[in-house]
């Protein structure tokens, strides 16, 4: 292996440039760590958003009959926050780590098209700006503005111009789109990069597992962004230009925007999660002290999933009355989805097993998602029974089901993320007494929200409603969920603080500081902007453990 | 290149979806059997996956003179379509009373068609630029990958013509 280390920097001082200049140098920015850092910034400021609107939900919900916000603000607040969870959070953050992880992780010194990148981030960034004008925009001021109302998945024909006069509707559509263009060129780029640019010696079967669950969460962008562009400009004709697809006075059908919307909805959910299940497998070995167990079984589910998760789609539909025919494959189909990502719990399982595990933070939040997945899969598998759907859907049990999954799996591999990639972005230790302190508090407010959410679920309590009566035996788990809501702020506080704090205070980290072996810790942290001075070559899928243990190199076993 | 293809086919099938979906299901209005088949507009996009296909072969060659050439005819036959399509449009709107908002039918065949013309406006515009380039002897055999994923799309953009073909005028109708 040629010498990966580069010349430092970190120990230079240099001048103070004015204000102006380094704002200049991170908006013109085309490397892709600075892109990566602004998406993953731009996704963080608008989790903060969107846990504020989370947070005005739940204080409405507090109590029957409560009256905090009008009716309208509140259809606005599960909408705005819905629409910006997913597309303004998750998937910035995702792209971000994405962008940071996948060039250095197999070698490379950009991404495959650099300027395609800034652009797919501007195209984000902007969409985001775009929808949140909608509070002042449009007709203005007037209570909330017009915002969105009609649920983040907009279902016909609440979005015609008849029942949505205005332009909330509008704000939604041409944001999801143009946001869309940029998840589109983003991913293209993502595969370029992967497919072209590998350092000498990286075969596809020695690729880090991120850059593997990247590659198809890319796919998967690509796959299903596109039907979601496609359904936008439908109902773009439909409310500009007098068109009737989803007009069901002039025979157009509303079903249909519902299978367009969730043939991009679910394998959404797989774009999401894949970048999760990439988190998990690169930070559960290192802290296990083992390689990854089963390493071609686990790109083997990963692809399966991929497939699969294309079409499971109208388990979201089953009660809109489809054939029996229809119900029993897409009932069969989610139910096989769970068989590839059950091996990916139990190979995770199998590498902390025997291993000499350390509790940092990261892989505290690891083993939260690996928990936390499991229950998220296996109230998925209760509801992919169709009579049972039929039961519990729109209900607050779904709720509960996909807050597990986005919160309780995303969101804690996220976190296990940020740790774990700290001091390679900053070149400092962040602070792990105050992690803890984020891990613990964030853990109780989940379960106490999200744990006890299913209950008033199973009660018949239905999702997006303004408020309720009491007596219906509904009342106490609301007010546990809602004070779960204020652990989980602190914690997201703690982390925030401890961020900022680490950044300007913690430790210099070195460019290893996990003993870790993938590419990014060969080079110093932060990485100079051209990564690696010569470009490394590898042997084997754990490159610096061949470097640290030349007696004993991975190459000899794989 | 390829994965903006995928993602351009993934739109293109939803949309073919909706027209296959909504087939037959206008409540009034003209019915598909307004629409005369474009056979000589057809043969032209096809003739022009041809004409840039030996234009490409040519570059690699070197012979720019003769990539020069091809490519043109390449323009021509794609403008002719567009041309074409135009005119079928304005007799459709003129003389029919079929516009984007008269009925399903309508919506549905203006946004299949006018998103494939749409791709194929954008295909003459990239195949424009490049000869423009040319035309200033800056396209040299070096170049041949680029232009080569310039033809890759008109390529694509002739297959979808063949898909919406097929719905639109043969099963559609």
């Amino acid at each position: 292996m040629s010498t990966t280390d580069s010349v430092g920097w970190a120990g230079t001082r240099i001048a103070p440039r004015p204000f102006v200049d380094k704002l200049h140098e991170w908006v013109t920015t085309v490397d892709h760590k600075r892109i990566g850092i602004l998406y993953v910034a731009y996704g963080l400021t608008f989790l903060m958003v969107g846990g504020i609107e989370a947070t005005v939900m739940r204080l409405q919900l507090i109590r029957p009959h409560n009256d905090l916000v009008t009716p309208q603000v509140f259809n606005q607040m599960f909408t705005m926050h819905g629409t910006t969870m997913i597309f303004f959070v998750v998937m910035p953050i995702v792209f971000g780590f994405a962008n940071y992880l996948v060039p250095l992780m197999i070698g490379a010194r950009d991404m495959a098209f650099p300027r395609l990148n800034a652009f797919s981030f501007w195209l984000t960034a902007f969409s985001g700006l775009f929808l949140y004008f909608s509070f002042v925009g449009g007709y203005g001021l007037y209570g909330a503005g017009t915002a969105p109302n009609v649920g983040w998945f907009a279902y016909a024909p609440l979005t015609a111009k008849t029942f949505s006069p205005g332009h909330s509707t509008d704000f939604w559509t041409l944001s999801l789109l143009v946001s869309g263009f940029g998840s589109i060129g983003t991913a293209i780029n993502i595969i370029a990069t992967i497919l072209c640019l590998r350092c000498p010696g990286m075969t596809l079967a020695k690729m880090p597992l991120l850059v593997w669950l990247n590659l198809v969460m890319a796919g998967l962008v690509i796959l299903a962004v596109s039907p979601l562009t496609a359904a936008q400009l439908m109902l773009l004709v439909d409310r500009y230009l007098g068109g009737h697809f989803f007009d069901t006075q002039a025979g157009g059908s509303a079903v249909i925007w519902m299978h367009f919307f969730w043939v991009f909805g679910h394998p959404e959910v797989y774009v999401l999660v894949l970048p999760a299940f990439a988190f998990a497998s690169e930070i559960i070995p290192v802290f296990s002290r083992k390689a990854i167990f089963g390493y071609p079984v686990m790109v083997a589910a990963t692809v399966a999933i991929g497939f699969i998760s294309m079409s499971v789609w109208a388990h979201h539909m089953f009660s809109v009355g489809m054939s029996s025919g229809g119900n029993l494959f897409f009932v069969l189909s989610t139910m096989a989805i769970a068989v590839p990502t059950g091996i990916k719990i139990f190979n995770w399982l199998a590498t902390m097993w025997g291993g000499k595990i350390y509790f940092k933070a990261p892989m505290l939040f690891c083993v939260a998602f690996l928990f936390q997945f499991l229950v998220a899969g296996l109230t998925g598998i209760i509801q992919s029974a169709a009579p049972f759907d039929w039961q519990l859907t729109a209900s607050y049990f779904v709720v509960a089901h996909f807050h597990y999954v986005i919160v309780g799996a995303i969101l804690f591999a996220v976190f296990a993320a940020f740790y774990y990639w700290f001091p390679k972005v900053t070149g400092r230790i962040y602070g792990e007494t105050l992690a803890k302190v984020h891990f613990w508090l964030f853990l109780i407010g989940f379960h106490l929200t999200f744990d006890f959410m299913h209950v008033p679920g199973l009660l018949g309590m239905p999702r997006r409603i303004y408020t309720y009566e009491p007596g219906r035996g509904w009342d106490t788990w609301n007010v546990i969920v809602t004070i779960g809501v204020f652990f989980q702020a602190a914690g997201v506080l703690a982390f925030v603080v401890n961020m900022i704090r680490s950044y300007f205070r913690g430790r210099p980290a070195g460019s290893d500081p996990w003993d870790a072996w993938t590419l990014e810790w060969s080079t110093t942290s932060p990485p100079p902007e051209y990564n690696y001075a010569s470009i490394p070559v590898v042997k084997s899928r754990r490159p610096l453990w061949d470097l640290k243990h030349p007696e004993d190199p991975d190459w000899k076993y794989e | 290149m390829f994965s903006l293809i995928a993602a351009e086919a993934a739109i293109f099938v939803i949309f073919v979806v909706a027209y296959l979906f909504y087939v037959g299901k206008s409540i009034s209005g003209p019915t598909p059997s307004v629409l005369h088949v474009p056979v000589f507009l057809t043969v032209c996009l096809l003739c022009s996956s041809w004409t840039i296909h030996r234009a490409v072969a040519a570059l690699r060659r070197g012979e720019t003179g003769s990539f020069a050439r091809w490519w043109t005819s390449t323009i021509v036959l794609g403008a002719v379509f567009l041309g074409g399509t135009a005119r079928e449009w304005q007799h459709l709107i003129a003389d029919e009373g079929l516009t984007i908002r008269t009925n399903l039918f309508g919506t549905t065949y203006y946004s299949l068609v006018g998103l494939h013309a749409f791709h194929v406006t954008a295909g003459v515009i990239a195949l424009a630029t490049v000869s423009l380039f040319t035309l200033f002897g800056h396209v040299k055999r070096e170049h041949a990958a680029r232009v080569d994923l310039v033809s890759l799309y008109w390529h694509f953009v002739d297959v979808v013509w063949i898909a919406v073909f097929m719905v639109v005028y043969v099963v559609g109708r």
